[in-house]
C-alpha cells in the first residue's frame, strides 16, 4: 500500500468519526430526540397491557408481536428527524459536496441515530419483557433479536427519511414508504422471540435476521444517497 | 442568448492560460421558469466570476449547478476537461461551496462546527490542530466565542463561522453565494482581501453579490430575469 492510499484511508476514517461524534453531540444536547422514542415505546406497551388486561398468559401470547411492532413504530417516528435538521441548516449540502465517500457518511449518520433510538429500546427491553410477561429465560434472545432488527429498521427507515427530507413534513409518507419493507423484519423478529419463549431452535430465524441486516447495510445506503441527492434538486 | 466576455482587461498575462472551468450553453430551469439560457463562459486560474442579476434571476440555481449539487440543467460543465456529471469527485475535491444556508449546527460551538467541516473537506493524515482552527476563527473575529453554542450567536456571527472556512481552505475554486449577507462593513473589507489573496495564488472564485467589490480579475456575468429572455453580459 502506498503512502497516498494510507493517507486517504486515514482521512476517510477521520471524516466518519467526526460525523458520528458530531451527530451524537447534537443528539445529546437536545434531550428530546433520544428520550422521546423510548418514552413512546414505554407508553404504548403500557397501553397494550391495560387494553389486553392483566392475565399473564394472554399477554405473553402476544408479547413478541407487540414489542416488535411498538419498537418499529418508535424507530420509524423518530426517523423523520434523521436528515431534516441537516437539510434545514445546510450541513447536508456540505456533506454531499465532500470528497469523502458518502457511503460511510450515511453509515455514520444511521449509526448515530441507532445509538439514540435502537440502543435505548434494547437496553429497556428487559423492562418491557416484565410488563408483558415474557419469561426471563427469553429476555437475552429478545434483546439480541432487537439488536439486529433495530439496525435493519434504522437502515430501511433512513431510505424513507432521505426521500422525504425535502418535503415540509414527511412523517406519514415515511410510514407509507417503509412499512411494506418492514414486513420481513416483523415476521422473523417476532418469530425469533416466540422461538425463545417456546424453546424452539433459534439459529434459523436469527440467521435470517442477520442476513437482512447485512443486506440492508450494504444496499440501503445506496438508496439513501440517491434520495439525498434528489433532495437538492427540489 | 448570452455570451460572456472571457477575459478581464487587467488579466492580460493570463490570457493564454487554459481555462479550468468551462460552461458550454448551460440552461437551468426552476419549476417551469427558464432562468439561465445558453450561458457559455470559461474561467482560468487567477480569475473570478461575479454573477449579477435581480432577485429570482437564477444566480443561486446556477451556483448549485456549478458546485455539483443540482443536476437539473442542460448543456455541459467541464472541470479540468471532465464533465462534472461524470466525474463528481474531481470537482468535489477542488471546490468549496458556501450557500445561503451556512451549514452550521446551532447546538454546536463554532470550533466544533469548523472541525467537523474540516474533517470532511480538508483531507489530511491528522486532524487540523486546534490552534489552526482558532486562528481561522480569529480571522473572522469569533475567537472569543469559539466554545459558545452557536444558537447564542447573532446571524452575522453564524455567517462568519461559515466564512472562517475560507481561512482553512486551499481549494482551487470557491463558490460563494451572497457571502456578504449579514456581514458588517469591516468584515466585508476582510473578506474582499481574502478573496483577492485567493485569486493571487492562481485560484478561482465564483461569487454572487449585490455589493460593490474591489477585486481585480473579476469578470461580470449578468443574469436577467427570464421574462426578458436574455442574459446580457459585459
Amino acid at each position: 500500500m502506498t503512502d497516498n492510499q494510507a493517507n486517504t484511508e486515514v482521512a476517510i476514517f477521520a471524516s466518519f468519526n467526526a460525523l458520528l461524534i458530531r451527530d451524537l453531540r447534537v443528539y445529546f444536547r437536545s434531550r428530546g430526540t433520544w428520550l422521546n422514542p423510548l418514552v413512546f415505546v414505554l407508553m404504548v406497551i403500557t397501553l397494550f397491557t391495560l387494553g389486553i388486561g392483566p392475565d399473564p398468559t394472554t399477554l405473553s401470547n402476544h408479547a413478541s408481536g407487540i414489542i416488535w411492532v411498538v419498537a418499529l413504530l418508535g424507530i420509524m417516528l423518530s426517523l423523520d428527524a434523521l436528515f431534516r435538521a441537516d437539510f434545514d441548516d445546510g450541513s447536508l449540502e456540505q456533506l454531499l459536496l465532500s470528497p469523502q465517500p458518502l457511503y460511510l457518511a450515511v453509515l455514520a449518520k444511521v449509526l448515530a441515530h441507532w445509538f439514540i433510538t435502537g440502543l435505548p429500546i434494547i437496553l429497556a427491553s428487559p423492562l418491557f419483557s416484565l410488563m408483558l410477561g415474557i419469561p426471563a429465560t427469553a429476555i437475552p434472545a429478545l434483546a439480541l433479536g432487537l439488536l439486529v432488527g433495530s439496525g435493519i429498521l434504522s437502515f430501511i427507515g433512513a431510505i424513507g427519511a432521505s426521500l422525504t427530507v425535502s418535503l415540509r413534513s414527511g412523517g406519514l409518507l415515511i410510514a407509507l414508504l417503509t412499512l411494506p419493507l418492514y414486513v420481513p423484519v416483523i415476521i422473523f423478529g417476532s418469530q425469533f422471540v416466540q422461538s425463545a419463549i417456546e424453546g424452539w431452535p433459534l439459529m434459523p430465524t436469527f440467521s435470517m435476521l442477520l442476513g437482512l441486516l447485512i443486506g440492508a447495510m450494504v444496499l440501503a445506503p445506496i438508496a439513501i444517497i440517491g434520495g439525498l441527492r434528489l433532495s437538492q434538486d427540489t | 442568448m448570452s455570451t460572456v466576455a472571457s477575459n478581464h482587461s487587467s488579466q492580460a498575462p493570463q490570457q493564454e492560460v487554459e481555462p479550468i472551468l468551462v460552461l458550454d450553453s448551460v440552461s437551468c430551469e426552476r419549476g417551469d421558469r427558464l432562468l439561465v439560457e445558453n450561458l457559455s463562459l470559461s474561467l482560468s486560474p487567477g480569475n473570478g466570476i461575479r454573477i449579477e442579476g435581480p432577485n429570482g434571476s437564477g444566480k443561486t440555481t446556477l451556483l448549485r449547478v456549478l458546485a455539483g449539487l443540482s443536476q437539473q440543467y442542460r448543456g455541459t460543465v467541464l472541470w479540468r476537461g471532465n464533465d462534472i456529471r461524470q466525474s463528481r469527485s474531481a470537482l468535489a475535491t477542488d471546490t468549496l461551496y458556501i450557500g445561503h444556508l451556512a451549514g452550521v449546527k446551532a447546538l454546536l460551538s463554532p470550533l466544533e462546527n469548523l472541525s467537523w467541516w474540516a474533517s470532511l473537506h480538508i483531507p489530511s493524515t491528522k486532524p487540523l490542530s486546534k490552534a489552526t482552527m482558532l486562528n481561522a476563527l480569529s480571522q473572522v473575529s469569533l475567537e472569543p466565542f469559539a466554545n459558545t453554542p452557536c444558537h447564542q450567536l447573532s446571524a452575522g456571527q453564524q455567517r462568519r463561522i461559515a466564512l472562517a472556512r475560507l481561512y482553512l481552505s486551499e481549494h482551487r475554486l470557491w463558490i460563494l453565494d451572497e457571502p456578504f449577507t449579514a456581514i458588517d462593513a469591516a468584515g466585508v473589507v476582510l473578506l474582499d482581501q481574502r478573496i483577492a489573496e485567493h485569486l493571487a495564488k492562481g485560484n478561482m472564485a465564483i461569487i454572487t453579490t449585490h455589493q460593490a467589490m474591489q477585486i481585480d480579475g473579476f469578470i461580470s456575468c449578468s443574469l436577467n430575469a427570464a421574462q426578458s429572455e436574455e442574459a446580457i453580459s459585459r
